[in-house]
């Protein structure tokens, strides 16, 4: 058990993702399994191996750094849920 | 009627045989005659026929002028809406186009709507959509079966007639792994050679986009249509894209097929290891050498991705916050209270889970036992396929460890799931190109597929052996 209901809660809070009671023993169950699991990484011997974050073979090609306009206002909040004047609209966060 | 292939229906419209107004028709009617295999999220007659009007006036020199195409609802479409199969998308419309989807509007495609697939792509049997199971067209009618996934959709739009190719993504087998399942040609390429713009992301560092399709020519003229270098993708690479399908060649002489041994997994029927054996046969029968290789760091690839492919997710799905775009929750009193209950409500379980663990591998003292022994151990796993391909030019494995199982099957353990992709998610870690073709069947008379692999940019000689293989069930 590397989890507990207190981590799975900090870990939620982190991402910003809501759990009921429910859910936090769930996942805590599931979680749990899941790191059991991958602990089996620590059998290879990984001492002077680099890490591989971009698989890519070929050279990654530069580009001139132009600025160019491809959304309007108009477009960017079509699809906001809660927008005014130009603006998106959120819960007030200063009283 | 349906018309097996895109080249044939080629053929038709270019003797005038078929219109493309009567292709849009014909199509339309099998879409609503299946309806209840619920493969479109989206799906509407008149965007089609939008669509051949605008198609009619393109001059037949086109690549896929009026060819009906599905197309994952991962990719954003200017003119359909796009959910990623989740909640917290219900309601969006891209203001853009997808750099593939783009493409194929070039060449003049005709889009027969969006694919259902697994929320956000996160799964292997498109049975975690906010819009609810795909029922795989084989299934027969007391048993519904599983299209795989996540491209469940795509696949089973190919394998029921809805479309003639479709489009997929796959970051751990999620092309590969439901067109073995559905019996039909899915291909990932090389990490890159699609560009990821305006694909909603999942995983970066493996994410993938590629085709479905009824046979190997066909892959071979959508995937040359899709790839090509994109600036707006920092990763596309920007090698020149051969004539796959001109250079089509069946020819296997002086080929060497190497066969991994760590491939032989306990459980595997013996009807999938008799496919596998019956696959190098015919290779060999044709002029293969056949070798047996060793890709060690083989059993390590489930543990090592399922780190790494949450990690990225996490944080690529931070932007789902409720703001900008999509699903909103209702009456929350201050701005955490918003981003909380809207993530809560909008994501569905699977999602969540892999949020929770990709937040906690990457989380302040875990990231390095964690992400970052991930990332080493990936580095062993692309070193294998680099030394492998020192003595062989193709690899040869099973695509799945089974035929599609029973959609009702009990998927409450997240690791047994996982499994699905064994045999796929090696590739995609190692970022090389691999085809899965239907290659024999199961007692059920269910579909069984193969998997070809190869290094780097080497597609060609993937569909080149498929090509050759294909041959054995025509």
């Amino acid at each position: 058990m590397k989890l507990d209901t207190n981590t799975i809660n900090k870990i939620a809070k982190l991402a910003r993702i809501r759990l009921s009671e429910q859910e936090a023993n769930d996942l805590l169950r599931d979680m749990n399994s899941i790191l059991d699991w991958v602990e089996q990484l620590n059998e290879v011997n990984t001492d002077d191996v680099e890490p591989l974050a971009n698989i890519s073979s070929s050279i990654l090609p530069h580009r001139k750094d132009v600025a160019k306009d491809i959304n309007s206002t108009d477009e960017i909040l079509k699809n906001s849920p809660d927008k005014l004047e130009g603006y998106f609209v959120v819960p007030k966060v200063v009283e | 009627m349906e018309f097996q292939s895109i080249t044939k229906l080629k053929t038709l419209l270019n003797k005038n045989k078929i219109s493309v107004k009567e292709i849009a028709e014909t199509y339309i009617k099998q879409i609503k005659e299946k309806k209840e295999l619920n493969i479109f999220i989206y799906f509407n007659e008149d965007k089609i026929h939008d669509q051949v009007k605008e198609i009619e006036k393109l001059s037949n020199d086109k690549v896929l002028k009026g060819i009906p195409i599905a197309i994952k609802d991962l990719f954003c479409t200017a003119n359909m809406p796009t959910t990623a199969a989740s909640k917290i998308l219900e309601n969006f419309q891209p203001t853009y186009e997808s750099f593939v989807t783009q493409k194929l509007i070039e060449q003049g495609s005709m889009f027969v709507g969006k694919t259902n697939l697994d929320e956000f792509a996160m799964g292997s049997a498109t049975n975690t959509s906010y819009f609810g199971n795909t029922i795989n067209p084989l299934s027969k009618n007391d048993n519904p079966l599983a299209p795989g996934g996540s491209s469940g959709g795509s696949a089973a739009a190919v394998a029921a007639d809805l479309c003639l190719g479709a489009t997929g993504t796959d970051t751990g087998g999620s092309i590969r792994q439901p067109a073995s399942f559905c019996g039909v040609v899915g291909i990932k390429p090389t990490y890159g050679l699609c560009s990821r713009w305006g694909i909603a992301a999942f995983a970066s560092s493996l994410d993938q986009a590629g085709v479905f399709s009824k046979n190997v020519t066909d892959a071979s003229i959508l995937l040359e249509e899709i790839a090509g270098h994109d600036q707006r993708d920092s990763t596309s690479s920007n090698v020149k894209i051969p004539s796959f399908s001109k250079n089509l060649n069946t020819s296997l002489e002086d080929k060497v097929v190497g066969i991994p041994q760590e491939y032989t997994v306990d459980g595997i029927s013996d009807e999938i290891n008799g496919v596998w054996e019956d696959a190098i046969k015919s290779l060999e029968k044709k002029g293969a050498k056949i070798k047996h290789i060793s890709l060690p760091h083989t059993k390590y690839a489930l543990p090592t991705y399922y780190i790494i492919a949450p990690a990225e997710a996490s944080s690529n799905l931070a932007r789902y916050d409720g703001v900008k775009y999509g699903f909103r929750a209702k009456d929350a009193k201050s701005l955490d209270d918003m981003y909380e209950l809207t993530r809560s409500e909008g994501f569905g379980k699977e999602v969540k889970r892999r949020i929770l663990i990709g937040t906690y591998v990457l989380s302040a003292g875990y990231y390095d036992a964690y992400y970052l022994k991930a990332q080493r151990v990936r580095k062993l796993i692309a070193n294998d396929f680099v030394e492998a391909f020192k003595e062989c030019d193709l690899i040869l494995t099973p695509t799945a460890p089974s035929a599609a199982f029973p959609l009702n099957e009990q998927q409450d353990d997240p690791i047994k799931m996982y499994l699905n992709d064994v045999f796929t998610v090696p590739a995609s870690l190692a970022g090389i190109p691999g085809i899965s073709i239907p290659y024999g069947k199961d007692q059920q008379g269910l579909p069984l597929g193969v998997q070809l692999l190869s290094k780097h940019y080497n597609e060609q000689e993937i569909f080149n052996a498929a090509f050759s293989l294909e041959k054995d069930y025509e």
